[in-house]
């Protein structure tokens, strides 16, 4: 494994070794050294094509626990707004002396450019593309629910017989492909349900189901139901009625929360959360709920993700 | 076809063999240590775990007031290494530091071969970044010596001198257990001969 692009192509073995890595990385958040050596002189390029706090700092924390140096990259004040492209952006950062790049950026598919067309040599990892994959958000999703469903003892082990519904704007949502892939790989059942015009076409080519009724599929008692954030900004034209009405038909609203409390449904958000839309404050708030909980996963599988693409090349 | 190279395989320790090194040890440990006060065992992954219970479990018996499941954890030092880009990475092992805590116990390190030395310098950055002990010692199976660092064992099981083109396999039940070729605890020395 050289890069980190997609779920989709990730092996059940090198899954799991992440995963259990990242096990061995929480430990080290928990002490009063929150430090390790493994990365010593090594240089993780941050390069952000859109903005994004949360991921650029979760993999700002994770590289510099692993002693890292970091150079953050942020494009909109760069000489990409000159006309730059992306090659010569690339070469340039890499010539500073970067090893590995971390890539956000708008169009699918420019990880894997960046990855397969022999622009540099330093490891890349895709921090989400487009409306593609992000694979490291999908990994501390499954890092989270293996941790809440086997209290923290689910080294070595994977979700076979779990059953996650992911719903919402699957359409435009990079953490609901990526959790698709890497959940199918894990062994779980996944089940989509949102509005008609928000799934992708091909959907029935993916291994999952599709049912557009939420409120008879929280009554199956999934194991965890994912919401995903209704993204304005990606929505160039209408695709529901109104906001009121996707509301009433999927989101976590406290009518749909009270039927889940209290039940080891699990709910999970990648954030940011936009209350009142598809998830209502008292299901936001509640200790169901993991959505900080994934934040602080997020550190360490990251950190897990670094280790096994710098420090040598695992399986090889 | 391709070309194996010829394995000429000496065993230099049987089961009883290691054991009895073991019993020597332990009693080493006490004598130095004037009994099992504030001790603590700590294995280093994989063949180090082992080797720290079986010498845990002979502390307890001399001395029963040495509890040997509070008194044993393990080091792992895969993020230590400073040479995981040589060697690729894998799964690092878990680190468990026995409830008392490290600052001031007298820390034993317990590992299978004692050779370059690189393992047990990412064995003393680990313990630094866990705590600070009083003391560290070193127990090993073996010392087959090839040091590359200025450091060397307090207990040794058995001294035993390799050329650098010889493997030293240390065999042990609770980890080699099931392997197809294997049936007790045992050291060899494997020459590689092309």
């Amino acid at each position: 494994m050289r890069h980190l692009l997609a779920t989709r192509d990730l092996s059940y073995d090198h899954a799991l070794a992440i995963l259990d890595t990242a096990q061995e990385m929480a430990s080290v958040s928990d002490r009063s050294i929150k430090k390790l050596p493994t990365l010593r002189g090594q240089t993780v390029v941050n390069l952000f094509f859109e903005d994004s706090t949360r991921t650029r700092t979760s993999f700002e924390a994770a590289a510099k626990r692993l002693s890292a140096d970091v150079l953050n990259f942020a494009v909109k004040t760069s000489s990409v707004s000159k006309g730059e492209s992306l090659k010569d952006t690339v070469q340039t950062l890499e010539a500073i002396g970067g090893d590995a790049i971390v890539m956000r950026h708008w169009a699918s598919g420019a990880a894997q450019q960046l990855a397969n067309f022999g622009w540099s040599s330093s490891a890349v990892i895709n921090a989400g593309d487009g409306t593609h994959e992000h694979p490291t958000q999908a990994l501390l999703d499954a890092f989270t629910l293996r941790n809440r469903l086997y209290n923290q003892q689910g080294t070595g082990k994977d979700l076979a017989g779990i059953h996650i519904v992911i719903v919402g704007d699957i359409l435009h949502s990079r953490v609901a492909r990526s959790n698709v892939w890497l959940l199918h790989t894990l062994g779980a059942k996944v089940t989509l349900s949102g509005p008609p015009t928000l799934m992708p076409v091909g959907v029935h080519t993916w291994p999952v189901e599709v049912n557009y009724d939420l409120d008879a599929l929280l009554a199956q008692r999934p194991e965890a139901v994912m919401m995903l954030r209704v993204q304005a900004e990606r929505m160039s034209g209408d695709f529901f009625p109104s906001a009121a009405e996707y509301t009433r038909r999927w989101g976590l609203t406290n009518d749909r929360y009270k039927k889940i409390a209290n039940t080891p449904t699990l709910i999970m958000h990648p954030g940011p959360m936009n209350r009142g839309l598809e998830i209502s404050a008292a299901a936001a708030d509640s200790a169901q709920n993991t959505a900080l909980e994934q934040v602080a996963n997020g550190v360490s599988v990251r950190m897990a993700v670094l280790y096994l693409l710098l420090a040598g090349q695992l399986g090889q | 076809m391709v070309h194996q190279p010829v394995r000429k395989v000496r065993t230099v320790m049987s089961a009883a063999d290691i054991n009895r090194v073991l019993t020597r040890i332990a009693h080493e440990i006490l004598e130095a240590n004037r009994g099992t006060e504030n001790l603590l065992l700590l294995g280093i992954p994989r063949r180090g775990v082992p080797l720290a219970n079986r010498l845990a479990e002979k502390l307890a018996e001399i001395d029963p007031e040495f509890v040997a499941a509070e008194r044993t954890g393990q080091l792992d030092i895969t993020l230590y290494r400073d040479d995981l880009g040589r060697t690729g990475t894998r799964v690092p092992a878990s680190t468990i530091i026995p409830p008392v805590g490290i600052d001031d116990a007298v820390v034993v390190l317990v590992d299978d071969v004692l050779y370059s030395g690189r393992t047990i310098r990412a064995a003393l950055d680990a313990l630094a970044d866990l705590g600070r002990p009083h003391t560290v010692r070193l127990a090993v199976l073996v010392d087959r010596g090839h040091r590359q660092l200025p450091l060397r064992a307090d207990y040794v099981g058995k001294n035993l001198p390799t050329a650098s083109s010889e493997h030293v396999r240390v065999h042990l039940a609770e980890i080699d257990g099931d392997e197809a070729y294997y049936t007790a605890d045992q050291v060899q020395i494997v020459d590689v001969i092309n």
